[in-house]
């Protein structure tokens, strides 16, 4: 996949205000791995308990951009970045990282529980934020509100592992709501599940979303569509296209971006 | 931005929490200095007693004088007969464990089922764990007296069957070493050359071994540097009379074997006699530190090859 | 068409002559280990391991040896441990891609393959005589600080493989919610790490036991008829170990101190099997949980 191949030129990207409050804004975010740039000039404004969706082919950045929203990134060495990102107003890169992950909570690719109980998965995160009180109350609003707590109510010790894959997912979301986070990230999270499964994450997301701001990245553009409130379509490590989902599948304002929702690459 | 009551407790908890995670990683931190710290202790009071040495006796007469006397009235500084002394040891222990490694290696990643390799390579390795002073009693009471029957000149301390056992001792390094360097060669390769119709020894001796060969050598120099540090072997089967002679039948010394002799006995700390061990010690450090230098960048030249 | 029998020849050759040459070292450990059992075997008995040294062969036994060499051990594990994996997540977990890691991964690398004689001066100097007022000079203190530094890169090794072997979407995971570096070593990386750290520590120790050149350099002793008393002071008082005492009546003329070298050596040979079997037995349980 090569710009030059799509006959496109790289314009000014197409960046909308959203009209709701704003969780997260990102401005002139550019990223590098090494001496590979992964991100250039990304700036938009991700709105508050709103579902936003990040697409785009794979290598375009999805990843790389949403893994700088909650400073995951500082863990590989040859990361480096500039521009700003500000949660509530608040620069991240300038609070202390832990802070920001547990303010802006992720949930990964593939289902990652801790090899432990399923109750230590939810416990855990409790416990490192101070908060040992009423443990068991909280796992079991975390594990309610990720719409798990029936499955799982009779096997709190079992291991997580023991768990399908979709459940597994949902445990996962479900630890980091213990947390109470504002922002909740999910990186592909359903690209390992069957559709069934998929379907009660997409469920799942639509309903938390009075409660958190959601950005999910994806590469089903029909995913997107279905849940998304917003959309941002990244291309070669940039953002090509900010605006409502709406609007965005029905009159994407870059050729490029209606290559890729039609489907003619990626 | 709103900022809730619970917060503000937490701020001082996060900021006493980065306190003490600081002082963990500097105690980390300090751990894995141990590590150069030990690098460079031993390398000062090498150099040190070393240096105190050659105060007395000059760097020329170490390296050229014929003889090692230093226990002796008539005292001679001579290094030549400890080393080749290590040069007879280790020279009888490589053409054993050479040959004998390497073709166990071929047979384990090359020739031999997979479960059997599972159980061969652990028994293999047995022979590393085996403690030296067990291999020093073997030496000289079952191996020399065996030697005899074939040798009947041959004394009863004597750098043969130090050598041999000694060889037998190093034949895991090289042979588990130089398996894995096998082993790791591309698949893609060997059937390459079966595709042009060789046979099993002509893909591993024309194709595997020399696309193995920065591991092997890896491994073989290895094996070098414990042939020549190693110690109870040669203290308990080879002798203790230093005496520059290749030949492999009469008691001889190493430099390891007199670092041991002076050991027992009781020499003052800081004389002459002492020093001397420090001085044979230096040169034995770096003998053992070409080889594993060489042998490092081999096998770094190795996995980064096939990565 | 001679050429493809001639290359069966030599193919079938070259895999007979290697099966030899791997059989060719069990060989030499069987009859090692038969020669040493024929000759020691007779001589085990409950007398030779409660007795002291003595001139007499026949009453000699390896009490303070075996003793000796217990004490060595757990001081070792207990200076070595801590060590040895603070070192390793240091390395793994804290110092990333640095140089100063790189210079530390290359000095244990190098420390690995030095002769262990080496750190017997090492300690000699450092231990015995620089440090005397702390350690009494050539104590069982000293011995265990040399044995310390003897191990302390091949646990360094095993343990960061270990702790590399842990799966990154853990750490990942953990450090999501929020984590800090030290509670996602503490809380998940070291739990799933340790079984591997435990066999590698395990497998360390088997061969600082075993080790006679460097506590000869530092200069234990070996005729000790007493035991040192369980306290701090009896870290300070002079020991022997196995290995010593071993080398002490292979060294001797008599036929019947041989015979007591290889009843010794059998006890060695006993406490080596045990550790190894202890780590394999670790490892083995390790895998199945993970397989699980």
């Amino acid at each position: 996949m090569n710009l030059a191949t799509q006959g496109t030129p790289v314009g000014e990207p197409y960046v909308v205000e959203p009209s709701e409050p704003v969780a997260v804004e990102v401005q002139a975010l550019s990223v590098w791995y090494r001496s590979f740039q992964a991100l250039a000039d990304v700036s938009f404004s991700i709105p508050r308990h709103r579902i936003t969706a990040v697409i785009g082919p794979s290598g375009c950045g999805k990843s790389t951009f949403i893994r700088c929203l909650n400073r995951m990134n500082d863990l590989i060495p040859e990361f480096r970045m500039t521009g700003d990102i500000r949660l509530e107003g608040a620069r991240i890169y300038e609070m202390d990282p832990t802070e920001v992950r547990r303010r802006v909570g992720m949930v990964f690719q593939k289902p990652n529980p801790f090899p432990k109980s399923i109750w230590e998965n939810i416990a855990w995160g409790l416990r490192i934020n101070g908060r040992r009180h009423d443990l068991a109350e909280s796992v079991e609003r975390a594990l309610r509100r990720a719409a798990l707590w029936d499955e799982v109510k009779d096997k709190l010790h079992m291991p997580a592992t023991s768990l399908s894959g979709g459940q597994q997912q949902r445990l996962c979301i479900a630890r980091v709501l213990a947390v109470e986070p504002e922002v909740l990230l999910l990186d592909e999270p359903t690209s390992s599940l069957d559709p069934i499964a998929t379907a009660r994450i997409e469920d799942l997301l639509i309903e938390l979303k009075d409660r958190y701001t959601i950005v999910i990245v994806t590469h089903n553009i029909q995913q997107a569509a279905r849940i998304s409130d917003y959309a941002a379509f990244f291309y070669l490590g940039r953002l090509i296209e900010f605006q409502k989902t709406e609007d965005l599948f029905t009159r994407p304002r870059c050729s490029m971006t209606e290559a890729y929702i039609t489907g003619r690459f990626g | 931005m709103h900022v809730r009551v619970e917060d503000v407790p937490r701020r001082v908890a996060v900021r006493r929490r980065r306190w003490g995670e600081k002082l963990l990683e500097g105690c980390l931190a300090v751990c894995a200095s141990v590590a150069v710290l030990t690098t460079a202790g031993i390398v000062a009071v090498l150099i040190f007693e070393t240096a105190a040495f050659f105060r007395v006796v000059s760097i020329w007469e170490f390296l050229t004088d014929t003889q090692w006397t230093p226990l002796f009235v008539e005292k001679h500084f001579g290094i030549l007969p400890l080393a080749t002394g290590t040069l007879l040891t280790t020279g009888i222990a490589l053409s054993v464990a050479l040959p004998v490694g390497i073709l166990a290696a071929i047979y384990l990643s090359e020739y031999c089922p997979e479960g059997l390799r599972r159980a061969l390579k652990p028994a293999l390795e047995v022979l590393a764990g085996i403690p030296t002073v067990v291999y020093g009693y073997f030496a000289l009471l079952f191996v020399t007296p065996l030697l005899r029957q074939f040798i009947p000149s041959i004394a009863g301390l004597n750098a043969l069957s130090a050598g041999l056992v000694m060889g037998v001792m190093i034949i895991p390094t090289i042979a588990s070493l130089s398996d894995d360097a096998l082993y790791v060669v591309p698949r893609s390769l060997r059937e390459a050359a079966y595709a042009l119709g060789a046979s099993r020894r002509q893909v591993v001796l024309g194709v595997v071994v020399p696309a193995a060969r920065s591991g092997i050598l890896s491994a073989l120099l290895l094996g070098i540097s414990r042939a020549i540090g190693e110690t109870m072997i040669v203290a308990i089967a080879a002798g203790m009379n230093p005496r520059l002679t290749l030949n492999p039948l009469v008691p001889i010394e190493t430099m390891t074997a007199y670092i041991v002799q002076v050991s027992l006995g009781d020499t003052p700390t800081g004389s002459i006699e002492f020093r001397t061990i420090f001085a044979v010690g230096f040169a034995l450090f770096l003998a053992t530190l070409v080889f594993n230098v060489f042998s490092y960048a081999y096998a770094r030249r190795f996995r980064e090859t096939y990565r | 068409m001679r050429r493809p029998k001639r290359e069966r020849f030599l193919d079938g050759m070259l895999h007979w002559v290697g099966l030899g040459a791997t059989l060719f070292g069990l060989l030499v450990l069987t009859v090692l280990l038969v020669d040493v059992s024929l000759d020691g075997l007779p001589r085990l008995s409950w007398d030779f391991l409660t007795s002291y040294p003595s001139r007499r062969p026949e009453q000699a036994g390896i009490l303070s040896a075996l003793v000796g060499s217990l004490w060595l051990l757990s001081l070792t594990a207990l200076i070595a441990f801590p060590l040895g994996v603070g070192a390793a997540i240091y390395l793994e977990e804290y110092a990333g891609r640095t140089k100063w890691s790189r210079w530390v991964e290359i000095n244990v690398a190098n420390l690995a393959a030095v002769p262990s004689i080496i750190y017997g001066l090492l300690g000699l100097e450092i231990f015995v005589r620089a440090l005397f007022a702390v350690t009494n000079g050539r104590s069982v203190l000293s011995g265990a600080l040399t044995m310390s530094l003897l191990v302390l890169p091949v646990i360094v090794l095993a343990s960061r493989e270990a702790i590399h072997s842990v799966p990154n979407s853990v750490r990942e995971a953990a450090y999501a919610l929020g984590g800090t570096r030290w509670q996602v070593v503490r809380d998940h990386v070291l739990p799933l790490a340790f079984p591997g750290i435990l066999t590698g520590t395990i497998l360390a120790l088997s061969r600082a036991i075993g080790e006679t050149a460097p506590l000869i350099t530092i200069g234990a002793l070996t005729y000790i008829a007493f035991l040192p008393p369980l306290s701090l002071e009896g870290l300070r008082t002079p020991f022997t170990v196995l290995p010593i005492q071993i080398f002490n009546w292979i060294s001797r003329p008599q036929k019947g101190f041989h015979v007591n070298a290889a009843a010794g050596i059998l006890v060695l040979l006993a406490v080596l099997f045990l550790m190894n079997a202890t780590a394999i037995y670790l490892r083995y349980r390790s895998q199945r949980r993970l397989e699980l």
